[in-house]
């Protein structure tokens, strides 16, 4: 099965990364997460220490809207182009296919928003503390929204304005993570990376059998 | 969708399945491969099962040798171009061959799989009289070396040996 769902996660990747036809790749959410930080500022002023104390909700709204922008081409051409079908075809179970494309995912968007922060950290004048609270925080949850993502991608392939169906449905479904992941930088909000950690292992243990049975769903 | 239809694909055997648009030949396919459940009836299937449809299952950004080798790394198969005149549009990104070039394709990743089972979804729209003559030269050279091909086609089949079912006799 590894020899199988390698070569599978190895394109799911560069595709994610690199993009094709047309579509951005792993350049288009990093470039939001910058632009939401750099605009903050301009929104709200030159008050350091405002932006300090709603600097890490801006960082989460942004990862949150950030894991949402490829929701398109996470598994909708796949589906289309009938590389589900094939794979099912080879015994390679669409949970198993998913798992994989949640991997990737984070890799493509999870990663690069981690690496971005601290630029985000500095426009939005958090302190070292906070930026270290941020990136465990990120490391945490963007499993998380890589997981909702995925489940959402393959629970509205095929739909039509499927992409904008898909971003109202992961919002609300992401809002645990991003309570827990910007509270965990309120000043009493050591628990909040425990919880933040609960929710993405649970998005995370779910996305597989949810996005698979709605594949299966779909070809019927 | 059909009453009473029993078919069976052996070693050695074509089964051409005829009818006009819409009858459900695709759908049959598509039982047939276990990728749609029947209402009613069962479908056994022993071995590798490889399908051709409408949808190339080729990523059409990529060059075509790239495309076919990522479905020959996961079949563990080598590749195999020679049969359907693919050797000079390796270098060209799938999206931009023609529709004949894709059924060729299509067959390509088919013939390479390894798969004894061979399901085709009207697998010569498109293609010119000599591809038409070449595909069907290979699906017979599947046969011969014992596996089973069922073709859905509104064409007729220039085929040796082939069990023709008409699903027109089955519609309820």
């Amino acid at each position: 099965m590894i020899r199988k769902l390698w070569p599978i996660f190895t394109r799911d990747l560069a595709l994610l990364i690199r993009g094709a036809q047309g579509r951005g790749g792993a350049v288009l959410p990093l470039l939001f997460f910058l632009a939401v930080a750099m605009l903050f500022p301009f929104a709200v002023g030159p008050d350091a220490r405002l932006r300090a104390r709603t600097g890490a909700g801006v960082i989460w709204v942004a990862a949150l809207l950030a894991a949402i922008l490829p929701l398109d081409r996470l598994v909708e051409p796949d589906v289309e182009a009938g590389l589900f079908d094939q794979w099912a075809l080879r015994g390679i179970s669409e949970e198993a296919l998913l798992a994989v494309r949640v991997v990737a995912h984070w890799l493509s968007f999870g990663v690069p928003l981690m690496l971005a922060a601290p630029l985000s950290a500095g426009l939005l004048s958090l302190d070292a503390q906070q930026l270290w609270t941020v990136e465990l925080g990120l490391l945490l949850g963007t499993p998380g929204l890589a997981a909702i993502g995925v489940t959402i991608a393959a629970l509205t392939a095929g739909l039509r304005a499927g992409a904008a169906l898909g971003g109202l449905l992961a919002i609300p479904m992401a809002v645990p993570l991003l309570i827990f992941g910007a509270g965990s930088l309120q000043p009493d909000g050591e628990g909040g990376l425990a919880l933040l950690a609960a929710c993405s292992l649970v998005a995370l243990a779910v996305a597989p059998f949810a996005g698979g049975a709605a594949i299966r769903a779909g070809r019927e | 969708m059909f009453r009473g239809l029993s078919l069976s694909a052996g070693p050695g055997s074509i089964v051409h399945l005829a009818g006009p648009n819409g009858i459900g030949k695709s759908s049959l396919i598509r039982i047939l491969a276990g990728l749609l459940r029947p209402f009613a009836g069962t479908v056994e299937r022993t071995g590798g099962v490889a399908l051709a449809d409408e949808r190339l299952a080729l990523d059409g950004h990529q060059p075509l040798a790239q495309a076919l080798a990522f479905w020959q790394r996961i079949d563990g198969a080598e590749p195999m171009d020679g049969d359907f005149g693919l050797s000079d549009l390796l270098d060209v990104p799938v999206r931009y061959l023609s529709t004949g070039q894709r059924k060729r394709a299509a067959l390509a990743r088919v013939a390479a799989s390894g798969a004894p089972l061979w399901l085709l979804d009207e697998p010569l729209n498109g293609l010119d009289t000599y591809w038409m003559c070449k595909a069907q030269a290979a699906i017979d050279a599947h046969c011969r070396a014992g596996g089973a091909v069922v073709i859905a086609s509104h064409q007729p089949l220039a085929l040796e040996a082939v069990q023709e079912i008409k699903l027109l006799d089955f519609k309820p």
